[in-house]
């Protein structure tokens, strides 16, 4: 029995010090990119993302610029959207009616036969192409999400990392100004943008960016206010260097696994946050598309044309999915205390001994 | 602890003055009240424009407007509240329209809120039990997808498919042969999955609870029980030893003997109480009735435990308590249960059994019968119910089995095992208590935070709660009335705020506020 035991301890010892081999004499970027393609969700996360992202844009092609306004196009007298279009390889725009074809425009694919067909998604009662709508709308959700993650971390770093590191007076006030903003009702604020300034992706982005980053700003202070008084912090101040520096230079790269994973997270919840809004008529409003908006659109027609609304929603959980695992396997990959050790109890490995006994015998 | 208290309070009252200039000040210059008005052809609109642009007074501009405002919510502190009139509400006080709205989403929020916590934290930390299992892994998939769900989006599901589906089934609720095998499948493997353990225990678990839910689907369809839902005096025994079971593994476990008995006991003990309940609800009308049940239940069990405790008296009491109160409330679902054949009888036949729209059934109401009443609510809150469980059970399930994960990885884990300890005490005694910790402070704000009503289920079920009141109030750029609710919910996130930070002090003694 003791002989038997032997390799397996040598084998585990091996294994450990496997382990601290593996870090040993790398950067934190290495490390972490290492461990996030060890999270298998993550990576086939990244990859679904990135496939629904291009298929968005390049499909229906975008408009970069203007007003976004349906104008009707002089040269061929047809419908356009103001601004510069870049044409995309889908036959259909998400903007002019076409004709309803296959019995009231119900959609065309079959994945049984691995056909798509004209109208892969269906129609709705105008004839509007719904996948040139749904690949539109998932531009315009990605560009929210984009725009809300990248502003609210900015505003959510600077306001938690001075709060945190100067504290006192500053950091009472931002702390109370956070706790305004959290009360302020999305809602309300959503009314007065749809009303008042028509509604469009970025604008809705802009604002929700402006609004979301309390989270963030709190878990930011709470680690300033632990990092600021560590003995690095001390050698940095002895040596002369100012706050803007400690702050940015010393303190911040310490604290980037919290403030990319939370980011990750708010783009998932900025995603479901946009779409709810645009659902309730208080965000994103025709003729701006996004996909709460088409959801929103068609919401009476559930009974008849069902298919109106289940693509829409399919993307939404698809994106927010995989925004989820992303941030999921972010956080693995910055926590330094996530360790998995192989199981060494449970019904497989029962299995394995039984089979092994056997072949002993 | 009194100072604390007194600069909070402070704090809040500056944040909410702010707060509260800039939303009155936002909905105000997001619209015109009078639009309506303005369009129409009355001839006397006139002076209907007139009065409202005086009791609004609509002529001062928005920032001086909210000072008006503010005089009369100041009166609040004093007893005498003026939150001006709803117009959108026929012009009601906003105090009377808030009252009402709040009792409605508490109705629809209560049951979705206590469900998802007890399952969540259930699902989580048996998770955090079996972590890197094939049920950890398919649990938090699952998670995760219900996590990244569009409320709007189950709600219609919901309320078009499931719903409806499922009403169509209920006029012949004979489950099919291939699904009862599925079914029955599927809850094999859950089990096995939570039971875990090596190969031989798995096996045993799968192949029993294979058979017991055989049994149980095939008594389903024999008797028609979806349809004609009753417990009976042996069904309430039965759930009974169910809690019983349940209790005692959360408690004091089954090595003590005395209280095994008595806890077990209290099955038999409902089920002889059986008939004389049904004379208890028959004497005791409305709501007395319930309550006098349960309570004579917690009684007998507490009576119980102390008479034949012996040394562990207080802890077998308790327990024997708890479950008396189960019991209790299924005897309870089960009065209310005697009524349903008259309730089908009632409710208009197109509809089905579970509605998918408002709060009541109006022909119900009016026979004013307390069980018909709760068997209506009921079936009206299903749905709403099921969306905001789907979404929040998510939240709770990862939000236990991290923090059970946490625990389990201590140090003093390690010493009670080592101590010899069995596994139940390990993870009751020692780790469940310390995860439920941050569980317990982060109750508080959400509850307290869904005063603020869900929104979009009560869009989409058409429930007349807060939040129908809020999106009825903003598109009518009702400001009275948008304040009124921004003031609730402001004063409620706070309040949960401060009831988990001094919550979080007095279960850790670790942590103290100020």
């Amino acid at each position: 029995m003791a002989k038997k035991r032997e390799p397996n301890e040598t084998q585990l010892n091996r294994e450990i010090t496997i382990e601290q081999r593996e870090t040993e004499g790398l950067s934190l970027g290495t490390i972490v990119r290492r461990r996030f393609f060890r999270h298998k969700a993550a990576v086939v996360s990244l990859v679904v993302l990135g496939f629904v992202t291009l298929l968005a844009f390049t499909s229906v092609g975008t408009v970069i610029g203007g007003s976004g306004n349906l104008i009707n196009d002089p040269n061929t007298n047809r419908l356009a959207i103001d601004g510069f279009r870049i044409e995309g390889w889908w036959a259909y725009n998400w903007y002019e009616n076409y004709d309803v074809q296959n019995q009231g425009g119900q959609p065309t694919m079959d994945l049984a036969n691995f056909t798509i067909g004209e109208h892969p998604f269906g129609q709705d009662t105008l004839g509007k192409d719904i996948f040139a709508r749904v690949m539109r709308g998932i531009q315009q959700s990605l560009i929210v999400v984009l725009i809300v993650g990248v502003l609210s971390t900015v505003i959510g770093v600077i306001v938690g990392s001075v709060a945190g590191y100067f504290r006192g007076r500053i950091d009472s006030f931002l702390m109370r100004a956070t706790d305004v903003v959290i009360i302020l009702p999305l809602l309300v604020v959503g009314a007065v943008l749809s009303r008042n300034f028509g509604g469009d992706a970025v604008s809705l982005a802009l604002l929700l960016g402006a609004l979301a980053w309390t989270g963030l700003a709190r878990l930011v202070r709470a680690e300033f206010l632990a990092l600021r008084e560590r003995e690095f912090v001390d050698a940095a101040r002895v040596a002369g260097a100012s706050s803007f520096r400690i702050i940015f230079k010393h303190i911040l790269p310490n604290t980037i696994g919290v403030i990319v994973v939370n980011a990750t997270l708010l783009m998932a919840a900025a995603i479901l946050i946009e779409t709810s809004l645009s659902f309730l008529g208080f965000g994103i409003v025709a003729p701006d598309i996004s996909l709460g908006q088409i959801i929103s659109e068609y919401n009476e027609a559930f009974k008849t044309r069902p298919w109106l609304f289940w693509y829409p929603g399919l993307f939404i959980v698809i994106i927010a999915l995989t925004i989820n695992f992303i941030g999921d396997g972010l956080r693995d990959a910055f926590d330094p205390r996530q360790r998995r050790l192989p199981r060494t109890d449970g019904a497989i490995n029962d299995l394995k001994k039984l089979i092994r006994n056997r072949k002993a015998n | 602890m009194l100072g604390f208290i007194v600069r909070r309070a402070a704090a809040t009252l500056m944040v909410l003055l702010v707060a509260s200039f800039i939303v009155y000040n936002l909905t105000a210059i997001s619209g015109d009240p009078l639009l309506e008005l303005r369009g129409s052809r009355d001839p006397d609109i006139q002076f209907k424009i007139a009065y409202l642009t005086d009791i609004l007074d609509l002529d001062v501009p928005p920032p001086a407007r909210y000072f008006l405002w503010l005089g009369g919510a100041a009166g609040c502190l004093i007893g005498q509240c003026d939150l001006g009139i709803a117009v959108s509400r026929s012009e009601v006080p906003v105090i009377e329209a808030l009252s009402g709205a709040v009792a409605s989403t508490v109705q629809l929020i209560a049951l979705a809120t206590i469900l998802s916590i007890i399952v969540g934290v259930a699902v989580g930390m048996t998770t955090a039990l079996r972590q890197y299992s094939g049920y950890d892994y398919t649990v938090t998939f699952f998670a995760f997808i219900f996590y990244s769900l569009p409320i709007f989006w189950v709600a219609v599901l919901l309320k078009e498919f499931g719903a409806i589906q499922f009403n169509r089934f209920l006029a012949e609720p004979v489950i099919p042969t291939t699904t009862a095998i599925l079914i029955a499948l599927g809850l094999a493997a859950l089990v096995t999955g939570i039971v875990g353990g090596g190969l031989t225990t798995r096996i045993r678990a799968f192949l029993g609870s294979l058979v017991l839910s055989g049994i149980l689907i095939t008594f389903l369809n024999l008797t028609q029980w979806l349809k004609f839902p009753s417990i009976g005096a042996v069904g309430v025994v039965l759930l009974t030893l169910l809690a019983a079971g349940v209790v005692l593994l959360l408690s004091i476990g089954f090595s003590i003997r005395r209280g095994v008995f008595v806890v077990v006991g209290m099955a038999g003990v409902a089920g002889a109480m059986w008939l004389p309940g049904q004379y208890i609800f028959l004497y005791l009308q409305g709501p007395l009735g319930i309550f006098a049940m349960i309570a004579i239940m917690i009684a007998i069990g507490v009576v119980l435990g102390i008479v034949f405790g012996g040394d562990a008296k207080k802890e077998i009491a308790r327990a024997a308590g708890i479950t008396g109160f189960f019991a209790g409330l299924v005897m309870v679902i089960d009065e209310a249960l005697q009524y349903w054949s008259q309730y089908i009888s009632l409710i208009p036949i197109q509809n089905g059994f579970i509605s998918t729209i408002g709060a009541v059934t109006p022909s119900i109401k009016r026979q004013d019968n307390m069980w018909l009443d709760l068997l209506d609510s009921y079936a009206h809150l299903i749905l709403p119910t099921a969306a905001l469980m789907i979404i929040s059970v998510a939240g709770y399930t990862r939000y236990s089995r991290a923090s059970l994960l946490e625990v389990m990885n201590q140090d003093y884990i390690r010493t009670a095992r080592a101590k010899g300890l069995t596994e139940r005490v390990v993870v009751v005694r020692h780790a469940m208590r310390n995860a439920l910790l941050p569980i317990a402070t982060i109750v508080p704000v959400d509850i307290t935070g869904l005063i603020g009503g869900a929104v979009i289920t009560e869009q989409v079920f058409a429930w007349n709660g807060m939040g129908s009141l809020f999106i009825r109030g903003l598109n009518a750029v009702d400001v009275n009335l948008v304040m009124g609710y921004v003031m609730v919910v402001g004063l409620m996130a706070v309040i949960g705020n401060v009831i988990a930070d001094l919550l979080y002090s007095a279960l850790d003694p670790r942590i103290r506020i100020n």
